[in-house]
């Protein structure tokens, strides 16, 4: 086969960076698919694959975000596709999700998915194109499967099915679950979504206004800082201006506060899940001493109201740093006691070992991302990998694991707890001067901005997309779990169903942050 | 077995001793605001129109619904005459959706007690039963450290349960979207007579800052009848507790 370069198809660009529509590269369908597996085969990864009306042709604009981190950078292209076009996914696996969410928004069939269902169950965005054939008006109720689709069962004498949800024994979000068992053993797990679907991105189109922030903020609430510096850097790329260095320092902190709060949040969680209470009990306590240090800087223990476009609207002087600073050395010393105890006890690691692997082979062919990715041995990391803000300046190194279990991904956890920490006591210590905010002016009109920020569940992609106005003509939000539910499935196969909520807990996914 | 108390020692007694003090809260911690509407010029409107979530209404007097504020100071900022300030009071759960609705001139109207039939029933063991239904996790992570250490809500007789059929009452986070509203239909109906339902959050106020979408419904009180509501976007774990002890009459924080 002739070697073919690709990089003149592509428009490439860097993390929060913006492109002028007219220069995002139309690609017939056949070369967008093309250049998209050569891409992922080369180790890329899908960032984004989405569709946008296309008014002037009745059809559907895709839009897709690759990204080769040897290179830092970003490609983005654009296709059009009528009412059924030849998946991508039997090709590109880690395409799946994407698709289905594309056949349920816009009534898409992508011909010859392997299993193409909704993922949210809400009405098609365009009223009579349903790719299951439902009518316009049909009723359409969470996990009740459209025509023509079924869960995944398996049959046989002796099998049996385990379904849970919505609503969980715990204070958790909800979610059903099916599992098809052999006694204990589970064969599969099939995880349906949307009961959090409340149809955020369609509200964000002719924006930003006042509302816009606020949705960032609650795309999923313990992410909030994740999510809105995700937004906020894509305002500042079609803005075409730069926070000032105090402000991208202010919101690392704030990001690793994030991280810290929540990984020690989950191995509290995973030590519960194992019934080793001593570490549950502290890491309880311990993630609420980070989330007092978010609440330190702006008053909201969920970092609310902090970042904004072009800045910070808290600053932190110097006794406020060194408030800070101790509040999180004794917190990382008592995290590293509580931690310790879990890999010196030989009943939790017994569960923990070898409970819920996921190969590095399957890791990246699915596309995960986050600690579930560097605990298969995938090293993917956006502060490492496309670092913006105050990572271009201050390189955090990248924690991974290989073993792909329940112990790896919590493992990993406790690594970017050090690497975190140690980020935080830094630039307490060497706040860069300055102020802590820009004016921010009008956003560049038929433009594309991506932006990618490492949050603690992993990478966040926003893309935003303005009109003639230079308001947003579509906007597009890919959390973290949206990559990885598909993991925490493929962890239960050949697993004990008593294995679940470990396995659960260990990717401890977000469901308002994959519903929007 | 060695380390692990050693550890134990070293971590410390760490469960704060509300309500009978109140913990440090942060200096930047915005909670119950106040208004005061002789600073309005006539005909001003900037803080409506700065509210994310239409919830100040400006009819020759400045009010604000605390049931659909997100507590973002937004209305703060765009005053420039400092007739909305946000203080650090952390009390502001209400039984009645209209004490919510708050002008400045007298205080929030704080939730009232059970009757004293009910708390000789409920006051020293309440089991509640968390249904989520479309928020953003803010909420539920802020009633989940009820149960940690710091906070011990088991020592008050009150615990979170796994099953509706073992609660008296029913927190409620969330908007309530169109597809967890049967889920919480279902919930309310399996849980036994007499029960409580607790709305924690603007978004089960109100929506929050999802109210008007089609895909939810505005909150819980159309669905299931609410005795209280507790705002915040989301309420500090300390709000939530407060509630829930002054339910009970057994909050004791002046």
């Amino acid at each position: 086969m002739p070697e073919v370069t690709d990089t003149e198809q592509l428009r490439q660009l860097a993390n929060g960076q913006a492109v002028a529509l007219a220069d995002v590269p139309y690609l017939p369908l056949p070369e967008f698919r093309a250049v998209i597996e050569r891409r992922i085969e080369a180790g890329g990864q899908l960032s984004a694959l989405f569709g946008v009306a296309n008014e002037e042709s009745e059809g559907l604009q895709l839009y897709v975000v690759v990204g080769d981190a040897s290179t830092a950078t970003l490609s983005v292209a654009t296709t059009n596709v009528e009412e059924n076009y030849p998946a991508l996914t039997p090709d590109i696996p880690q395409a799946h999700w994407f698709e289905r969410e594309l056949a349920e928004q816009w009534g898409v069939v992508p011909e010859g998915h392997p299993w193409l269902k909704p993922i949210r169950f809400h009405p098609s965005y365009r009223a009579g194109k349903d790719a299951w054939g439902r009518a316009v008006g049909d009723t359409i109720l969470p996990c009740v499967q459209p025509p023509g689709t079924d869960y995944f069962k398996v049959r046989g004498d002796e099998i049996h099915e385990v379904a849970v949800g919505p609503v969980h024994a715990g204070v958790i979000e909800p979610g059903h679950f099916r599992f098809q068992c052999h006694g204990e053993h589970v064969f599969t797990l099939e995880i349906e979504l949307g009961y959090q679907h409340r149809g955020i991105e369609r509200r964000l189109i002719g924006g930003p206004d006042q509302r816009t922030i606020h949705y960032m903020e609650t795309l999923a609430g313990d992410t909030s800082i994740g999510h809105a510096t995700a937004y906020c850097q894509a305002i500042e790329a079609l803005a075409g201006v730069q926070p000032p260095l105090r402000a991208q320092a202010l919101r690392g902190i704030a990001l690793e506060l994030e991280r810290l709060a929540n990984h020690t949040g989950d191995l509290g969680a995973l030590a519960g899940d194992v019934g080793y209470l001593p570490t549950l009990s502290y890491c309880g306590r311990l993630r609420g001493d980070f989330l007092n240090t978010t609440a330190a800087i702006c008053g909201s223990r969920f970092g609310r109201g902090l970042v904004r476009s072009a800045c910070v609207k808290f600053d932190v002087d110097e006794s406020r740093a060194k408030d800070m600073a101790g509040r999180v050395e004794p917190a990382l010393r008592d995290v590293e006691g509580a931690a310790n105890l879990l890999w010196n006890s030989s009943s939790v690691m017994a569960r923990f070992e070898d409970t819920g692997r996921v190969s590095r082979e399957w890791a990246h062919e699915l596309g995960l991302v986050g600690p579930a990715a560097r605990a298969c041995g995938v090293e993917v990391d956006v502060r490492h990998d496309f670092p913006s803000g105050i990572y271009r300046f201050a390189q955090i190194p990248m924690s991974f694991v290989d073993s792909g279990d329940a112990f790896a991904r919590a493992f990993v956890r406790w690594q970017e707890i050090q690497r975190s920490s140690q980020f935080v006591l830094e630039q307490l210590r060497s706040l860069p001067g300055g102020a802590i905010g820009t004016e921010v002016g009008p956003l560049q009109p038929n433009a594309l901005a991506v932006s990618l920020i490492e949050g603690w569940r992993g990478e966040i992609c926003h893309v935003a997309i303005t009109d003639n106005e230079g308001k947003f003509a579509h906007y597009k939000v890919v959390d973290p779990s949206f990559h990885n539910w598909i993991g925490l499935a493929m962890s239960l196969r050949d697993q004990q169903i008593s294995d679940f909520p470990l396995c659960n807990k260990s990717f401890n996914l977000s469901y308002c942050g994959h519903d929007l | 077995m060695f380390k692990a108390i050693k550890e134990r020692l070293s971590q410390g007694y760490r469960t704060i001793d509300f309500p009978k003090s109140l913990p440090v809260l942060p200096d930047r911690f915005r909670g119950l605001p106040t208004i005061d509407s002789s600073k309005c010029p006539d005909g001003c409107k900037v803080c409506a129109e700065a509210c994310p979530t239409d919830a100040i209404t400006i009819n020759g007097d400045l009010k604000l619904d605390l049931g659909r504020c997100l507590f973002c100071t937004d209305c703060q900022e765009a005053c420039p005459e400092g007739a909305i300030a946000y203080s650090t009071e952390h009390r502001l759960a209400v039984s009645n959706r209209d004490d919510l609705v708050i002008n400045g001139k007298s205080g929030l109207q704080l939730a009232a007690a059970i009757d004293e039939k009910s708390r000789r029933i409920f006051g020293r063991s309440l089991q509640l039963r968390q249904v989520s239904a479309g928020g953003c996790n803010a909420c539920e992570a802020d009633i989940n450290v009820l149960a940690t250490v710091v906070f011990d809500l088991g020592r008050f007789g009150i615990h979170i349960v796994a099953s509706p059929r073992h609660a008296d009452g029913l927190i409620v986070t969330g908007p309530v979207s169109q597809n967890m509203k049967l889920a919480l239909e279902k919930t309310y109906a399996a849980t036994p007579a007499p029960k409580f339902v607790i709305a924690v959050g603007a978004c089960a106020i109100s929506g929050g800052p999802f109210a008007g979408h089609d895909e939810q419904n505005n909150g819980c009180d159309s669905i299931v009848p609410v005795d209280m509501y507790i705002p915040g976007c989301p309420p500090h774990p300390l709000s939530i507790l407060d509630g829930i002890l002054r339910l009970l009459g057994r909050s004791e924080a002046k």
